[in-house]
């Protein structure tokens, strides 16, 4: 600090800083985007491991005998779901009855701000049927839950043959110290929010829900069951839930661990586990599962139905059967002996998951990335923001037309002499208009709807997605010449000090949402340098996101897909409280619009 | 050989009867089917002792009540004290009433003889003797988790005792249950586990179970009824269910074999009555061998029950293979089960690590009659009640309680307590909510585990319930019309106690895995990083001439003598 408190030492390390100032920002650049595609390198991670000690050494064995069993209930539910067409509840209380569970459903309905075309739903009315295996000797504290959806058509019959048959199995057994909840989901995460926000009692989204009856004390760990198939090939870890957040580290080590154990392969982002990391294929394979996994967190939207769990603190992950061609297949005994194993660890727990990581990326499912590794390549973009701000800074401080050095030190504007000082007034408009414009951004789409759809030739949902781009559009019109209006013509020092205050708040928001969320930070500084707006950045993450995927997509079908994106980011706010839009809305695209103001300044 | 030693001690007691006084041991179980195919059995071992623990004779002469329990009594004034170890929760909905409620964990409650001056510290002394004698953590009851309600828990005794100062009650549930707690426990039986009833309890069947309950109750009742004399009542109690699909293999048939693997052969030779009941209310359900001639009915938790009874002090109940053990074999599986009328319910509502809301349900299943019920419940400290949200609704309209009395809690001293007495409406439920704000223990009082969460203990409802058999006005089963005119008949209401579920809640945790390396860090980084920056913030830069030398000093010392400018 004596450095800084000498005036000489400091103004010639400010003045290095404003000198090398744009070399010194491209370093820090590269630096960190190279930090960053290091991250998905072997040798600079971690091999996963079990922090957890309950479930590490105390081994268990798994002996859940009755697959085909379960893969006949499960065509039995199948059958009933067509007769009913819906979930079959009278069937599934019966059927969990005889299980010996304690049964009960919660009925449930939602009407949604406007249609969802993707899954062809507007007002939605389900009924949720859950059952609770008691333990034995335990007082009804602890709870965990295994999940599966009752889908339209043929999908996840055999996940709910699967969660039957382990009912009953786990039924017969004694070691059970906490309660073990059944749960079929009717309408997928809309159910799985009203059965949540029943158990918690509370209700942050405004949905119709019916009040629990039977509950099972404070939930430890849940998972969600996907399976479509009667035998699979590899099971698919999902562990991306809503705003980004995930479940503990140690539960993902659970699955790859028993996935090892029982022989089952095993993979995260619909990637295997690769051993070639110095071929440059090993590599951007690694990229690719890290890049997935960064975007499905940056979409802020729950990427299976565990991923509302984890709201309220409860680790939670989805398992999917993938039935690909490979020759080797898995029976549903394995997928079910799998569940046993993981549930009776699950059982072992003292205390809640907490002792591995809650953030970290994954390269792949044995390698993983914790936050101290991957927040300096932030910190170094962050480092960029700070960096033009102090020389903008330095640049206000001290005019061109400098008469003596020592008369204003760097770094005392109170001081200093400001002749041509902008107005607060000129700075403050364009922040509040901006502003304005992302709160209309954020409230105009779903409410002039109907107004919409009355004078256009729309579908609602057409409508929501084209008033939020042309409001998007025309906040790029409105604000960028108010200052002359009120100062006359602009000023260096105007667009200058406005470029400041955006610079910073850029840095501020940028800081704050990469504590909550890195992945929606990084790849919008990071990789799309230079396209700096949210909406192209959407839309190159979209091509990015099927690329990724290995489904690429034509321009025609990128824009279908980019619309639905829009309407579902609205959906997800509307109906699980998803953040993204209104930060999108109310922050980040005002932020932007400062930037674009700049740009028209003169 | 101990049971010839003590038979020989009762005929010389008989001998001396004038000075010793008369004591007296009974032991029964009763065994009931339940609805769900699960089964209960509850035994109860009771001795009476006539004699006068408060008086000025010292009692040092033991025979068949326990000496270790006898010496506390005296030596602390107990006047009653209820003690119970349970694991597990009570499945009202699916089992019916049990015939002796208890909370999960353990429950301890004492009234003590208003010869004590400091309660306090008797109880203190008292909850760790017996911590010693029932291996149990009861030494873990101190004054964070001691309450002195003011109605729910009355003498069971005889006395009309009202100053609850004399009263003190905890829970721990926390408290696991298992068979160390269980050997102190049957050592207190004049038997021990050698004869009787008590060769049933064998630990691995009991904790093999899906309800375990044992509890030691101790209480003054009429010598006579007259009333003049009091005698001191010992009941030691154990209640167990199996489940039919861990225990049973999902059969619906039991047996005592199936049950306890063992059989009765014999009575305890000391016990005055033995007997066993098996409740054969609903008989056209199940089959019962061997078959008893005996029945009795009475009136239980406000239903009329049947039993058929099985005499052991009678050689003939263990017919010609000298081995008692019977056989329920249902024939159907349905049938529906009477509906208990008071049940209820506890959670936690809300998510996050800030506030929350404790939510009571209690559900009036009665048709047409409301009644009332008294409401405790004690919540630890560190979850801070907002007294003024606390709303009670029934039916959607507020629901105001007669009667509250409500303790606050003092930080690291006393829980909060808070009784009501609401009235319950016909066929409703009843919401009682609150919310609270979890605190931030300092780092020393976190458990071990501190990431299980923190236990508030059941909350406790105890109520006068309208009886099932008052309730069918229409019925004239085998009486005469004359004496079922007035609803009110036998017994028109029963007491019954009801514990909710406890609690486990999530406080704020810090993360102590790396505890040193967090707070070593944190500190360095705000000392460095803070103090310097705002000491720079702070501070205003002038540009200091560098200080004049020695010369130029003197000089200028001489200068302002001379009064001519200073160089």
């Amino acid at each position: 600090m004596g450095l800084l408190s000498d005036p000489n030492r400091r103004r010639a390390l400010i003045g290095m800083l404003t000198r090398l100032n744009a070399p010194i920002c491209m370093i820090c650049y590269m630096a960190g985007v190279a930090w960053f595609m290091g991250l998905a390198f072997e040798p600079f991670t971690l091999r996963t491991y079990m922090s957890e000690n309950a479930m590490g050494s105390t081994m268990v064995e798994e002996r859940f005998p009755a697959g085909e069993r379960a893969l006949a209930t499960g065509r039995e539910f199948a059958a009933h779901k067509k007769k009913t067409g819906g979930m079959p509840v009278d069937w599934l209380v019966r059927t969990m009855q005889a299980r010996g569970l304690e049964v009960y459903t919660q009925r449930f309905s939602r009407k949604l701000p406007f249609p969802d075309e993707d899954k062809e739903r507007y007002m939605v009315k389900g009924t949720n049927v859950y059952g609770i295996l008691r333990a034995p000797r335990a007082p009804r504290t602890e709870a965990l839950v295994l999940s599966a959806p009752c889908s339209p058509g043929n999908e996840n019959n055999q996940a709910v043959g699967i969660l039957l048959g382990l009912a009953q199995y786990f039924r017969s057994q004694i070691y059970w110290a906490k309660d073990i909840i059944f749960l079929v989901n009717e309408h997928d995460l809309i159910g799985m929010q009203a059965w949540l926000e029943g158990y918690h009692h509370t209700n942050t989204t405004g949905m119709d829900w019916s009040p629990l009856q039977g509950r099972g004390g404070s939930i430890q760990a849940a998972l969600s069951l996907e399976l479509s198939s009667d035998v699979v090939t590899s099971l698919d870890l999902v562990l991306e839930g809503l705003n980004g957040q995930l479940p503990n580290l140690d539960l993902a080590n659970l699955f790859y661990a028993f996935c090892q154990k029982i022989g089952v392969l095993c993979t995260t982002q619909g990637k295997l586990p690769r051993n070639d990391w110095d071929t440059t294929s090993g590599y951007s394979h690694a990229v690719q599962t890290m890049m997935l996994m960064v975007l499905k967190q940056a979409s802020s939207r729950p990427w299976g139905d565990h991923g509302l769990f984890l709201r309220y603190h409860i680790e939670a992950a989805s398992i999917k059967g993938v039935n690909s061609f490979r020759p080797y297949k898995t029976d549903a005994t394995t997928v079910g002996r799998l569940l046993e194993g993981m549930y009776r660890k699950l059982n072992n727990l003292l205390e809640r998951l907490h002792q591995s990581y809650f953030f970290y990326l994954m390269p792949s499912l044995t390698r993983f990335v914790s936050i101290g590794y991957y927040m300096p390549a932030f910190g170094l973009l962050a480092l960029i923001l700070l960096l033009r701000a102090l020389d903008l800074w330095v640049q206000l401080s001290s005019p061109p037309t400098r008469t003596t050095e020592d008369a204003c030190p760097p770094l005392c504007p109170l001081s200093a002499p400001q002749p041509a000082s902008p107005g607060v007034l000129s700075i403050l408009t364009p922040l509040v208009i901006s502003h304005l414009t992302g709160v209309a951004l954020y409230t105009l789409p779903v409410l002039s709807q109907e107004l919409a759809v009355e004078h256009f030739p729309v579908s609602e949902t057409e409508a929501v997605v084209l008033t939020a781009i042309a409001i998007y559009t025309a906040g790029l019109a409105l604000p960028h010449n108010t200052h002359r209006l009120l100062a006359g013509e602009g000023t260096e020092q105007g667009w200058k000090v406005l470029k400041l205050v955006a610079v910073l708040y850029l840095a501020v928001l940028l800081g704050c949402t990469a504590l909550i969320n890195f992945s929606l930070v990084f790849p919008e500084r990071g990789l799309l340098v230079g396209v700096n707006d949210p909406g192209l950045t959407l839309l190159f993450a979209v091509f990015f996101f099927q690329e990724l995927q290995e489904t690429p997509v034509t321009l025609q079908e990128g824009w279908m897909l980019y619309l639905s994106v829009i309407s579902q980011g609205i959906l997800d706010h509307a109906l699980y409280g998803s953040l993204l839009y209104p930060l999108a809305a109310l922050l980040v695209y005002p932020c932007w619009l400062l930037f674009w103001n700049i740009l028209f300044w003169k | 050989m101990a049971i010839r030693r003590l038979k020989h001690t009762r005929t010389h007691a008989h001998a001396c009867m004038l000075q010793t006084p008369l004591d007296d041991f009974q032991e029964e179980l009763v065994i009931r089917p339940l609805h769900s195919g699960d089964i209960y059995a509850s035994f109860q071992f009771r001795t009476v002792w006539d004699a006068d623990f408060m008086g000025d004779q010292k009692v040092s002469h033991y025979r068949l009540f326990p000496k270790s329990l006898g010496q506390v009594i005296t030596k602390f004034s107990v006047r009653e004290l209820h003690i119970s170890f349970t694991q597990g929760y009570w499945r009202t909905m699916q089992w019916g009433q049990p015939y002796l409620p208890s909370p999960p964990g353990a429950e301890l409650w004492v009234w003590f003889q208003d010869t004590v001056t400091d309660v306090d510290g008797t109880w203190k002394e008292l909850t760790n003797v017996l911590s010693g004698i029932f291996c149990a953590s009861l030494n873990f009851i101190d004054s964070t988790n001691t309450v002195q309600p003011s109605a729910s828990f009355k003498p069971l005794g005889i006395g009309n005792v009202t100053d609850h100062s004399f009263l003190r009650y905890a829970t721990l549930p926390r408290e696991i249950v298992c068979t160390e707690n269980l050997t102190p426990w049957k050592k207190l039986l004049p038997c021990g586990s050698k004869a009787g009833l008590s060769v049933l309890l064998k630990s691995e069947k009991l904790f093999h179970s899906t309800f375990h309950s044992q509890a030691v109750h101790v209480r003054p009742v009429c010598q006579d009824p007259q009333c003049r004399t009091t005698s001191m009542e010992l009941r030691q109690t154990l209640n167990v269910v199996f489940d039919l699909h861990t225990s049973g293999q999902g059969k619906r048939e039991w047996s005592l074999f199936k049950m306890f693997s063992r059989t009765l052969t014999e009575a305890c030779p000391l016990a005055s009555s033995s007997k066993v009941y098996v409740d054969v209310t609903d008989n056209p359900q199940f089959e019962l061998s061997p078959a008893t001639p005996l029945l009795t009915q009475a009136v239980v938790l406000g239903d009329r029950r049947t039993y058929s009874v099985y005499d052991l002090t009678q050689q003939a109940s263990f017919g010609s293979s000298r081995s008692l053990n019977m056989l329920l074999r249902w024939k159907a599986a349905d049938g529906e089960m009477l509906r208990p009328l008071l049940h209820s319910e506890r959670y936690v509502a809300g998510y996050g690590l800030q506030a929350g809301e404790i939510h009571t349900l209690i559900y009036n299943h009665h048709p047409y009659r409301a009644f009332p019920v008294l409401l405790l419940s004690a919540v630890p400290w560190y979850l801070r009640l907002y007294i003024h949200t606390l709303t009670v609704s029934s039916k959607g309209k507020d629901n105001r309680p007669s009667y509250i009395h409500y303790q606050p809690s003092k930080d690291r001293e006393r829980p909060h307590l808070l009784e009501m007495l609401l009235q319950l409406p016909p066929n409703s439920v009843t919401e009682v909510t609150v919310e609270f704000e979890r605190a931030l223990l300092k780092w020393t009082e976190y458990t071990p585990d501190p990431n299980h969460g923190f236990y508030v203990g059941s909350s406790v409802i105890s109520a006068l319930v309208p009886s099932v058999v008052a309730m069918d006005t229409n019925s004239t089963l085998d009486r005469p019309l004359f004496s079922s005119f007035f609803p009110c008949k036998e017994e028109a209401s029963y007491f019954m106690r009801v514990y909710t579920e406890p609690l486990l809640v999530n406080l704020p945790t810090p993360d102590f895995s790396m505890p040193y390396n967090v707070i070593c860090l944190t500190c360095t980084v705000v000392a460095v990083g803070y103090g310097s920056l705002y000491n720079l913030l702070t501070r205003t830069f002038q540009v200091d001439e560098p200080s004049p030398g020695l010369a130029k000093r003197i000089a200028n010392v001489i200068r302002r003598f001379r009064g001519v400018p200073l160089l």
